[in-house]
C-alpha cells in the first residue's frame, strides 16, 4: 500500500516532520509514485522541511519538574536551569 | 621539616589514585566531631586510617574491632605527623558484599524467569526525541549534566524531570513510584534514570528487583544511567540502553543539532533532485506516449489508403468501360445520355456509339 501524500499539519512535532520527510524522499527516489502523486508529496516535503527548519531554528530547551498534588494530579513547573 | 613532608604527601598522592585495600578493622575511635579513626590490618602490614565525617555518616552497617573490610582509600601522608595514612572514602563489611552478591542474584534470577532481561525485549529509542522524562535527585550532578548536554545538543528538548532521592533508606519506593509517575506524564518519548557518582552501596538500590520491575514496566524505551563505569547494575540490563553516566545517557537520547541541520539540508537536495527527476521521467514518458501516438496515426492512415486503393480496383471492376472491352457497346444521344430502348432511336436520329477504344458517330435508319 502507497501512502497517500498528506498536507503538513500545523501541529507537527519536528521527529514526525523528519521521519515523513525522509519517507517522502525515500518514496521519490524509489520512484513508486506516479507524477500527481510525486508532486503531491513534493509539495508536502517542502512544507515539512520548512516547518522542520523553523523548529530547529527556533527551539529553545525547556526543563520541568514534575510534582504529585494532594489529589493524585500532576503539576508540570518550569526549573530555571 | 615541613618540605620533606609536603614533598612526601605530593610525592605519595601522585603516585596513588584512589583504591581498594581489604583489611580487618583495628582501634576504631568515632569522635565527636563524626570523623573516624582506625588502623586497617592483615597478616603482614597495618596502616592508620582517617575516615571525614561526611563519608563516615553514611556507613549503616555494624563495625566492630576485627571486622573484615573492603575499604576505598586514597593514600596520603599527614604532614603535621609526617605518618602515611590512608583516606578512607567507603568501607565495607566483606560479609555485607556476600550478602549484597546473593540478594543480587536472587533478583536477577527472578527478573530473568520473567523475561526482563531478554534482549528481544529491548526497543529503540526514538531518533528524534521532544519530550524526556529524567528520573534522579533534584539537587544531583546527573540532572545537571543531561540537562547541560541536552542544551548544548539538542534545542528542542522538553525534559520532563521527576525528583526522587537515589540513596538512602526509603529512596526505593520513591524510585519505584517516580517510575510508576513518568506512565502518567503524556506525550513522553523516552526515560533516563540516573544517578551520578556515588559508591557500589548506593548502587544497590539500582539493583533492587522493585525498582527493576518498575523501569520494565514504563512503557516508553529507557535508558539506565547509574553512573558507574565498571559496575553493572540489574536497571542496566532491564533498560532499553544502558548508559555509562548521565552525560552519556544524553548523549545517546538527544541527536546534535547539527547533525540534525545536515540531515535535514540533505534531505532538502534530495528531494529537489527527486522531483527534477520525477519530472524529466514524466517528459520522457510523454515523448514516448507522442511517439506512439504518431505510429498510430500513420497505421491508421496506411490502413484507409490500402482501403482506398482496394476499392478503386474494385470501382475498376465493374466500370461500363470494362464491358466495353468484352465486345459490348453504348450508343449516347447528342447529350451524352444512354440510349436503351427502340423508341428512343426514331428515324434518321443521330447517335454516338461507344466502343472499347473509342466512339463512332451513327444515325438510325
Amino acid at each position: 500500500m502507497m501512502a497517500k501524500a498528506k498536507p503538513a499539519p500545523a501541529e507537527t512535532s519536528l521527529a514526525d516532520d523528519l521521519r515523513r520527510l525522509e519517507e517522502i524522499v525515500r518514496k521519490l527516489e524509489q520512484e513508486e509514485a506516479d507524477l500527481d502523486e510525486a508532486l503531491a508529496l513534493f509539495e508536502e516535503g517542502v512544507t515539512r522541511l520548512r516547518h522542520a527548519r523553523d523548529r530547529l531554528a527556533q527551539a529553545e530547551a525547556v526543563v520541568e519538574g514534575v510534582i504529585e498534588r494532594a489529589d493524585g494530579t500532576l503539576r508540570a513547573d518550569r526549573i530555571d536551569g | 621539616m615541613s618540605r620533606v613532608t609536603r614533598a612526601a604527601r605530593r610525592l605519595v598522592e601522585s603516585q596513588f589514585g584512589p583504591l581498594w585495600v581489604l583489611g580487618e578493622l583495628s582501634g576504631l575511635k568515632r569522635y565527636q566531631s563524626g570523623h573516624w579513626y582506625f588502623s586497617l590490618r592483615d597478616a603482614d602490614a597495618q596502616v592508620r586510617c582517617v575516615m571525614w565525617r561526611d563519608y563516615a555518616r553514611r556507613i549503616r552497617e555494624p563495625m566492630d574491632e576485627g571486622t573484615a573490610v573492603f575499604a576505598f582509600a586514597k593514600p596520603t601522608v599527614f604532614e603535621e605527623r609526617g605518618e602515611f595514612r590512608l583516606s578512607v572514602t567507603r568501607l565495607l563489611p566483606t560479609a555485607a558484599v556476600g550478602l549484597q552478591q546473593r540478594l543480587l542474584e536472587e533478583a536477577k534470577a527472578a527478573l530473568a524467569n520473567d523475561g526482563l532481561l531478554d534482549p528481544a525485549r529491548k526497543r529503540p529509542l526514538p531518533r528524534f526525541p521532544t519530550r524526556v522524562a529524567v528520573v534522579t535527585s533534584l539537587d544531583g550532578a546527573a540532572l545537571h549534566d543531561i540537562i547541560s548536554v541536552a542544551t548544548r545538543r539538542w534545542p528542542a528538548a522538553h525534559l520532563v524531570v521527576v525528583g526522587t532521592r537515589v540513596q538512602g533508606a526509603d529512596a526505593e519506593w520513591e524510585v519505584v513510584r517516580a517510575l510508576d509517575t513518568v506512565n502518567r506524564i503524556p506525550n513522553l518519548e523516552c526515560c533516563i534514570l540516573a544517578r551520578g557518582g556515588g559508591d557500589r552501596e548506593d548502587l544497590s538500590l539500582f539493583n533492587k528487583e522493585s525498582v527493576c520491575r518498575a523501569l520494565a514496566a514504563v512503557s516508553v524505551p529507557t535508558v539506565s544511567a547509574v553512573g558507574h563505569e565498571t559496575d553493572v547494575s540489574l536497571t542496566d540490563l532491564v533498560a532499553d540502553v544502558r548508559a555509562a553516566t548521565p552525560s552519556a545517557a544524553a548523549e545517546h537520547v538527544f541527536p546534535d543539532l547539527a547533525e540534525v541541520r545536515r540531515l535535514a539540508d540533505g534531505l532538502g537536495v534530495r528531494l529537489g533532485g527527486s522531483l527534477g527527476r520525477h519530472s524529466r521521467l514524466a517528459r520522457e514518458r510523454l515523448a514516448r506516449t507522442a511517439d506512439r501516438m504518431e505510429r498510430h496515426v500513420r497505421a491508421l492512415l496506411e490502413g484507409h489508403r490500402q482501403r482506398v486503393a482496394r476499392a478503386a480496383a474494385s470501382l475498376d471492376a465493374l466500370s461500363p468501360l470494362r464491358v466495353l472491352d468484352r465486345g459490348y457497346s453504348m450508343a449516347l444521344d447528342a447529350d451524352g445520355r444512354v440510349l436503351k430502348r427502340r423508341s428512343e432511336f426514331p428515324s434518321g436520329t443521330p447517335f454516338t456509339l461507344r466502343v472499347t477504344d473509342g466512339a463512332v458517330t451513327a444515325r438510325a435508319d
